[in-house]
């Protein structure tokens, strides 16, 4: 449990918001194309880090925007908050 | 050789008071090379060298790990033991586990406490009367048994529960597992550890994994804190850091780990002589030998390595359980943990070979691996000495995930995720 700072709304409760998994992965381009190995990797593999990680989160209880977090799955510290198709400000 | 437990050996040890009693396993420092080592020395990978050694005359192998045995979810769970999953597959997979428990304290010759107290899963609304029913059917055709129960049969087999029409989400009835139960969760880990050690295994504490080494496609070691260790066969049994271990392989797993909360309230005097869980309000709760009540909580729903969780589910947790339980309203909590529990997308588990020759997995059991630790031990371990898996494991491979062929059991996990 944490704080998280909303890029539209400023801080809020965690709770407010729910987490979308892994961030940047991108759908295919050409579905019809995809081996069933490709859409295994596509739908189902995580890297699930322990350490710093990037996801998606939705501010669910409140504007309801989606936008990206850069935080370190070892302590939930957050490292960063950006919105959706900006670049990750940290490698 | 161990000295048997017996009620003699311990009239015999207390003549000393109780000062000169065997170690239970020994504290090697580890060989050059193993012939198979398991990473993890949980309940699973503990049992998984037993029978190792035991079924497959592998003695010359290793169980590493990290922390202290039994230290992670094997020390952190509720303790719960059943097998009324719904698809044929989880069906034998987690009944051969349960048959495998109801021997287990004489084969091991250590007391796991097992208690057949049974495990009571409430509905409380016309899907899930639906869902119970259903799923009961299908345990009877698998030969586990089950029954479902009215509103009026529950309150009879558990008078504390609150089955007014007037709460939130009244109890419509539920089903019963006669043959589930709970266990000591230490004990299951202690006993398999002695178990092992006796055949020869080494039980490697205070261990990390740093690295893997593979040569192409096949595995030819481990680097660990305590040096480098050669073996051609890994088993993984690493829980919520399956992923950390898969990492170091470029391997991608399935699963996301995330922390799930239990605690337990102060010891009073016997009051629920049984397992209650419920899926729809997220609440379960059985009391222990020592009375404590023990709860279950939710996990959270991001990634997270903290072992702590988070304030708002054990409030959700605990808000349901009061509703259910009016009794327990001025119980004080004594203790809250968390455990990383690596979660399939099908809540289903692992137990499978690589693409990387030489190396296993046993993960994704997300919410619910302790009821099957022996089941998993022993199948885990017929997959890595015959390099083929079993047929109670055939469909916990991880190509399902590419063919498709998922086991889903979100309805039957306890724990909604």
């Amino acid at each position: 449990m944490f704080l998280i700072n909303c890029p539209y709304c400023g801080e809020r409760d965690q709770s407010e918001f729910s987490a979308g998994g892994e961030a940047h992965i991108e759908r295919p381009k050409q579905p019809t194309e995809l081996s069933d190995d490709q859409w295994a990797e596509y739908l189902f593999m995580r890297k699930n880090i322990k350490g710093v990680q990037f996801e998606r989160w939705n501010h669910a209880h409140g504007c309801r925007k989606w936008f990206n977090m850069v935080r370190d799955t070892s302590n939930d510290k957050i490292h960063a908050v950006y919105k959706m198709g900006e670049k990750p400000p940290i490698k | 050789m161990k000295n048997k437990y017996s009620i003699f050996s311990l009239i015999k040890n207390a003549f000393s008071y109780h000062e000169n009693w065997q170690r239970a396993w020994r504290d090697p420092e580890p060989k050059k090379e193993y012939d198979a080592i398991i990473i993890g020395g949980g309940g699973h990978g503990l049992a998984t060298a037993y029978y190792l050694a035991k079924k497959h005359n592998m003695t010359n192998i290793a169980v590493v790990e990290k922390s202290w045995i039994g230290g992670g979810n094997t020390g952190r769970n509720t303790t719960i033991i059943r097998s009324n999953y719904l698809w044929d597959a989880s069906a034998g997979l987690y009944d051969h586990a349960l048959k495998i428990w109801e021997g287990l304290s004489q084969e091991l010759n250590y007391n796991v406490m097992f208690s057949q107290r049974g495990v009571m899963n409430l509905a409380h609304n016309l899907q899930d009367v639906r869902d119970l029913q259903r799923r009961t059917h299908a345990n009877r055709l698998n030969g586990i048994d089950a029954v479902y129960l009215n509103t009026k049969e529950v309150k009879k087999f558990c008078p504390i529960i609150n089955t007014s029409p007037n709460i939130r989400y009244p109890v419509l009835g539920g089903t019963l597992q006669r043959r589930a139960g709970t266990a000591r969760h230490d004990a299951v880990a202690w006993g398999y550890a002695r178990g092992a050690d006796d055949m020869g295994v080494d039980i490697i504490q205070n261990c990390e994994v740093k690295g893997i080494k593979r040569n192409g496609d096949s595995i030819e070691g481990i680097e660990t804190t305590k040096g480098y260790i050669k073996s051609k066969k890994i088993g993984v049994v690493a829980a919520g850091h399956s992923s950390v271990i898969a990492n170091m392989v470029d391997l991608k797993l399935p699963l996301e780990s995330k922390p799930l909360q239990a605690l337990v309230s102060e010891p009073v005097k016997p009051i629920i002589d049984t397992v209650v869980m419920s899926n729809a309000v997220h609440a379960y709760v059985s009391q222990s030998d020592k009375g404590e009540l023990v709860i279950g909580a939710g996990t959270d729903a991001y990634v997270s390595y903290t072992q702590r969780g988070s304030h708002d589910v054990v409030e959700g947790t605990l808000k349901a359980i009061l509703e259910l339980y009016p009794i327990f309203s001025r119980m004080k909590m004594l203790r809250q943990w968390g455990g990383i529990v690596d979660i399939c997308p099908d809540a289903s588990p692992i137990i499978s070979k690589t693409h990387i020759k030489g190396l296993y997995f046993n993960c994704g059991w997300g919410t619910g691996g302790f009821k099957a630790t022996p089941g998993s031990g022993d199948l885990f371990a017929h997959t890595i000495a015959n390099d083929e898996p079993h047929k109670l494991n055939a469909d916990f491979n991880i190509n399902r995930f590419v063919s498709g062929d998922l086991v889903d059991e979100h309805g039957a996990a306890a724990v909604a995720h």
